[in-house]
């Protein structure tokens, strides 16, 4: 299978005053096309900053990112920005949504800055909003739509690109369990439609119901990878 | 530039309007400062061109062939009235030998208590000499052109003619017309005229009466308030000003500089007036740019509040693809418009405060004088200036947020 994410060897030092935090410790990942990866650890095991970098939002301190075979690791920011507007779709846990725009708005908002016309981000905008079954809260404002509502807002946004992979960071962090589940069906419908999706965790019972692949991470490494064949989950690295 | 790029800029401006209506009340207290600036320069600039129009007209009315000579004065009043030495007939004399001057006319000018319709008030009264010659340059030099009735002649005794406020301005709560009767310092003159409009604003309130009426009923002996005199023509005009000077001097035995009388020609009257109206235009313009600046400080303060406001914002619009010269643009795109919208609201209220000024001095002073003068360089220039000041006061601002590290932005 086609590689679409690779870290390799990646490092991620912060600094807090005289001390260096180790958030990663020469991790590598790899993604394939059409999996379903989850990325899974308690907090301070260094994935958030995992998401950052597989997200192209941070450069490393040490290794190498391929996007699509292309390393990313040393490129300027406005030209992450462009490839990753095309290549990825965020969901954040706490949706994220630009609280002045609509619903509608907000969806047109990545393929305005990749230069699409007005009419055809509309358009595209009103086919994901019927797709999360939202076509009849368009011109809501993010302030009038409950929390399940952003968030499917935020999967169609993330969609809005047409993207190789969606990134979910704890996308139900912030929904009750019902609703919960219905962002996890759309995110699980889309993956069926072709979509890589890779959703960052704490929660092993989410990432076992629904990955294909689950990163274990602690204390900025990666303790263990798992992997679904056949139904049953096997340790392969 | 493509449409592409056109629509583009379209779609950043449409969005970064929304931004700025989204903070409403916030949006139009930073415009606060631009516009008050725009609009008092507006306001002042439009309303001090209509002035110099008005002072300018006042000596439109004043032939480019006369000068006018009075002693120096201890107070204010009419011309040459205060003047502790009154001009005499020796002077004239002296004034009438110098070359150059073709007529010299002894001026009186005075107030008197005029009542109507037991109203009273007090009014500037001018004599006619009792010279038909004389009389006929002092109707010139005012380019008088009776509107009702006639004008005086030398030769009337207890008749007047007025000026054209007396036939606009209700003053006296009943109509004055040709024959109404006014009492002037307790004697009775029969209106015979009243005067066209004229451009000058003491010509229209001033009483005409014959010498000899005004000298008996002011108790005026041979003294003089002012010497009106015609030269041969303009050519010779600052000469002969300079050689009546001189004998003057001569005359009075004085130093140059220690003169107590003036001679005074219309262009020194007007180059007077139009210097005084280029220094209060300067201080209205020091005051405006005061202004601008001080709006344009405002901006950049509510862009930078906005940048540590819209922190998420801003790494939620990196996340989905806006490159930092997207972030820019908006950004700049937001205190530009808050410029603009500034100036534009800032040239309308400047224009009608301008408008209301002239509106309010015209009705009070009973003319209409004081004409407003839009000026559409001044309008545009105005509102692209504080276009401009926006976009410089966002431009610090918004590269602050154009840099921003997505991950830093998006923590919030």
């Amino acid at each position: 299978m086609t590689e679409i994410i690779n870290l390799k060897k990646v490092t991620k030092y912060y600094h807090m005053g005289d001390n260096i935090v180790k958030a990663l410790d020469g991790i590598d990942i790899k993604v394939s096309l059409g999996d379903f990866v989850a990325i899974m650890g308690p907090s301070g095991s260094g994935k958030s900053t995992g998401m950052n970098l597989v997200g192209s939002l941070d450069l490393p301190t040490k290794g190498n990112i391929f996007l699509d075979g292309k390393d990313i690791s040393h490129l300027s920011e406005s030209d992450l920005a462009q490839i990753r507007g095309k290549k990825i779709g965020f969901i954040f846990q706490s949706f994220n949504l630009i609280p002045n725009l609509t619903a509608k708005e907000n969806i047109m908002l990545p393929m305005l800055f990749q230069s699409i016309e007005k009419e055809d981000r509309e358009a595209r905008a009103e086919k994901l909003l019927k797709m999360v079954e939202l076509e009849d809260r368009m011109d809501h404002f993010p302030n009038q739509l409950s929390g399940g509502q952003q968030q499917r807002v935020a999967i169609a946004r993330a969609l809005a690109n047409d993207p190789e992979v969606i990134l979910a960071d704890e996308p139900t962090g912030n929904l009750d369990t019902k609703t919960g589940e219905k962002v996890m069906t759309f995110l699980e419908k889309f993956h069926k439609e072709g979509k890589t999706i890779i959703m960052v965790t704490h929660d092993p019972q989410k990432a076992l119901d629904h990955a294909k692949t689950i990163y274990w991470l602690k204390d900025g490494k990666i303790e263990k990878v798992t992997k679904k064949i056949k139904n049953k989950w096997k340790v392969v690295r | 530039m493509e449409s592409g790029e056109i629509n583009m800029i379209r779609d950043y401006i449409s969005l970064a309007f929304d931004n700025l209506k989204h903070r409403g009340l916030r949006s139009w207290l930073t415009m606060l400062g631009i516009f008050i600036g725009i609009a008092a320069v507006v306001a002042l600039i439009s309303l001090g061109q209509g002035l110099q129009q008005a002072v300018l007209g006042q000596f439109d009315a004043l032939s480019a062939d006369r000068l006018i000579i009075q002693n120096a004065e201890t107070g204010f009043g009419p011309p040459g009235s205060t003047a502790v030495t009154k001009l005499t007939e020796h002077d004239l004399e002296i004034i009438s030998r110098v070359q150059g001057v073709e007529i010299a006319v002894p001026r009186l000018i005075r107030m008197g208590k005029v009542e109507y319709n037991k109203v009273a008030s007090f009014k500037y009264i001018g004599d006619l000499p009792d010279d038909k010659e004389e009389a006929a340059m002092v109707y010139s030099t005012m380019n008088a052109k009776p509107i009702e009735g006639r004008l005086l002649t030398p030769d009337d005794r207890g008749k007047i003619v007025l000026g054209n406020d007396f036939l606009t301005q209700e003053e006296f709560g009943k109509d004055i017309r040709v024959s109404s009767k006014l009492n002037i310092n307790g004697k009775d003159f029969e209106v015979v005229g009243i005067i066209g409009k004229l451009n000058n604003i003491i010509f229209n309130s001033v009483i005409i009466m014959p010498r000899k009426d005004m000298k008996s009923l002011l108790n005026i002996g041979d003294e003089m308030d002012t010497i009106a005199v015609k030269v041969s023509s303009t050519d010779v005009l600052v000469d002969t000003a300079r050689n009546i000077e001189e004998r003057l001097r001569r005359d009075r035995n004085e130093q140059v500089g220690e003169e107590d009388f003036t001679v005074q020609t219309p262009q020194q009257a007007l180059s007077a007036v139009n210097t005084i109206l280029n220094i209060v235009n300067l201080i209205v313009i020091g005051i405006a740019a005061i202004s601008l600046v001080v709006g344009g400080i405002g901006i950049m303060n509510t862009m930078y509040t906005s940048v540590l406001e819209r922190k998420r914002e801003i790494g939620i619009m990196k996340a989905v693809g806006a490159k930092n010269s997207d972030i820019l643009t908006i950004f700049l795109l937001e205190s530009g418009l808050l410029g603009l919208a500034g100036g534009i609201i800032g040239a309308i209220i400047g224009l009608s405060l301008s408008f209301l000024v002239s509106f309010v001095a015209n009705s009070y002073l009973g003319t209409d004088l004081l004409k407003i003068i839009i000026s559409y360089p001044l309008l545009i220039s105005a509102i692209l200036f504080s276009l401009i000041i926006g976009a410089i006061s966002g431009l610090f601002p918004a590269r602050q947020a154009s840099q921003l590290r997505p991950t830093e932005a998006l923590r919030g």
